[in-house]
């Protein structure tokens, strides 16, 4: 056999003494810098702000005093239950939104397919600073030409600084790519046509298809939508900073002038709940997919 | 008919949050006040303005920045892929990179630039290091400068660029490089003429898209460097708070309608190399 193949490799010309696809193995080095150098980008900044904030510069001891005292930092409490609160809005107006939009268009309207995907998509593109001086001349209609009509009315309410609604409104354009993206993914796995028609022909109504079908199968990517969602409002600056309310990313910038340690130690326990909150989404990925392998 | 009414939601909502503000901008932008008289007219003076001098400067700071931090942040993101996904006991390695890479995508903004000033700001754990150490401090470089906020902007668009072409890459089937391998080729060979061109779409668009996302990035300059680094973004914000100057709220818009044309101009380039990379590839 090894006569025949290296018969066969002479006869072309050529003698390859290390397997075919050594090519593979070989020249490894590229990839040992790749690794370390981008490694050592990623790991030194986030491993000199926990050291930054748990040394005291002066005595050289550790302490732990700026994640304990986070809780009760001046004006915390208020900007980081705003910030869950607008989080947990803005999930909850997506989700109610987009499902049946998302699943109505696989089942029954395919031609607006294209459409609703290219609006999904220019938040995305669209700079958010950009369209957030466009909401400002628009808001600024209600005292220009509106003034002393109910029209009015809404503007001011929506936006009142305890609880800015028309940042719930933005962030839930701002999360359209993402919840569109993951809704749709799973839409397409799932061969919802197939079962929906099931049901129908079972003589479930379209409203117990929705209930009792098609929300169980899209389970997994609905909470993938929402977990990106909320990280996403949990980070936003833009708009909560050129509207002038003070969100949780708003109050860190505020504290960094006099607590330039607080603001550090918020910024790695917000590093923190990021990962969780992507952590969990992996971990209800993977459960699907045992669960689908079984 | 009546299904189509299903969608009215959504398309209201994307109406009246989306376009209308866009809208507006496109509008208004045209406007201008006068400071004497307040009277509005209709008028290109905002857009004649932000053409030239200090926003001539922050439209081609801001080109500038994104440009060369998305070519980088694709060359590096592209490379790290690539190491990943052929390291051959990888699984756990892949698994872990991939996850930090979903982390780290997200870890934009404010937080962001606070982790860089602990580092490598006037104060930070290794500026302080290398002092103590080597007495030199960081040499020249400064983060509270152009290079500082490119170094900075790589944090995220490194990762975006490694979660945008994984996909891509693992389109690429390995019974190609076999076929290629059988054939004679070589590493570079296999690049030029089946990787590369497979991939070069997909890279283009991601390309793209870090882009618009450098070019839209405001909340970490805005921490970092305040407006001392000639940006756009930070230029809006300046316009949009100031309350001295009468009409800085047009000259705003006028800034982000000049963005909102700028990201226009290359997604139509993007659509156009698209279409002549499909033809070729077909």
């Amino acid at each position: 056999m090894t006569a025949l193949a290296e018969g066969i490799a002479g006869a072309g010309g050529v003698a390859p003494e290390t397997p075919v696809r050594s090519g593979r193995r070989g020249g490894g080095a590229w990839r040992f810098g790749v690794l370390g150098l981008l490694g050592l980008y990623f790991l030194v900044p986030i491993a000199a702000s926990v050291w930054f904030t748990v040394r005291n510069r002066g005595t050289g001891e550790f302490t732990a005093e700026h994640y304990t005292g986070i809780p009760g930092a001046d004006g915390f409490a208020e900007s980081f239950t705003r910030s869950l609160v607008l989080a947990g809005l803005t999930v909850l107006i997506a989700l109610a939104l987009m499902v049946p939009t998302v699943v109505l268009v696989d089942l029954r309207l395919p031609r607006l397919r294209t459409t609703v995907e290219v609006l999904t998509l220019m938040p995305l593109v669209v700079p958010p600073i950009a369209l957030v001086v466009g909401v400002r001349s628009v808001l600024s209609w209600a005292p220009d030409y509106f003034l002393d009509t109910w029209l009015a009315e809404v503007f001011f309410a929506i936006q009142e600084p305890e609880l800015p609604w028309i940042l719930v409104l933005m962030y839930v354009v701002l999360a359209l790519p993402f919840v569109y993206r993951a809704l749709d993914s799973g839409v397409r796995g799932a061969d919802l046509r197939t079962l929906t028609e099931a049901a129908r022909n079972l003589g479930a109504s379209w409203p117990r298809v929705l209930v009792s079908v098609v929300l169980p199968v899209l389970r997994t990517s609905v909470l993938n939508a929402a977990f990106l969602t909320f990280a996403l409002v949990l980070g936003e600056f833009t708009f909560a900073n050129i509207l002038g309310f003070e969100t949780f990313p708003t109050w860190i910038l505020r504290i960094s002038g006099s607590a330039p340690q607080l603001s550090v130690a918020v910024s790695v326990l917000s590093l923190v709940v990021t990962w969780m909150l992507l952590l969990m989404i992996s971990a209800l990925d993977r459960r699907r997919g045992t669960k689908e392998n079984a | 008919m009546l299904t189509a009414l299903g969608t009215a939601p959504f398309l209201l909502y994307v109406a009246v949050f989306l376009l209308l503000p866009i809208g507006v901008l496109g509008v208004e932008a045209f406007r201008a006040t006068d400071p004497v008289t307040f009277e509005e007219t209709w008028s290109t003076d905002s857009l004649t303005t932000i053409t030239g001098g200090v926003y001539r400067r922050a439209y081609l700071g801001s080109l500038q920045l994104s440009l060369i931090t998305a070519v980088l942040s694709a060359v590096l993101g592209l490379a790290l892929a690539v190491a990943i996904l052929r390291a051959r006991r990888g699984l756990l390695l892949r698994r872990l990179v991939l996850t930090a890479a979903g982390v780290l995508a997200n870890f934009g903004g404010i937080p962001l630039a606070f982790a860089f000033i602990a580092t490598i700001g006037t104060q930070g754990v290794v500026t302080a290091m290398l002092q103590d150490t080597l007495g030199i401090g960081l040499g020249g470089f400064s983060l509270y400068s152009m290079t500082g906020l490119a170094l900075v902007y790589l944090y995220f668009l490194i990762p975006l660029m490694v979660l945008t072409i994984i996909p891509a890459l693992e389109a690429l089937r390995p019974q190609w490089r076999e076929a290629a391998d059988n054939l004679g080729a070589s590493g570079w060979q296999y690049w030029r003429y089946v990787g590369g061109p497979v991939l070069l779409p997909p890279v283009l668009g991601a390309t793209m898209l870090l882009f618009a996302s450098a070019f839209a990035a405001y909340a970490t300059a805005k921490a970092l460097v305040g407006s001392s680094v000639p940006l756009v973004t930070l230029q809006i914000a300046d316009a949009l708070s100031s309350n001295v100057v009468v009409g800085a709220e047009n000259l705003g818009k006028a800034l982000a309608l000049g963005m909102i044309v700028v990201v226009g101009l290359v997604m139509a380039f993007y659509a156009w190399v698209q279409r002549r990379t499909q033809r070729w590839l077909a």
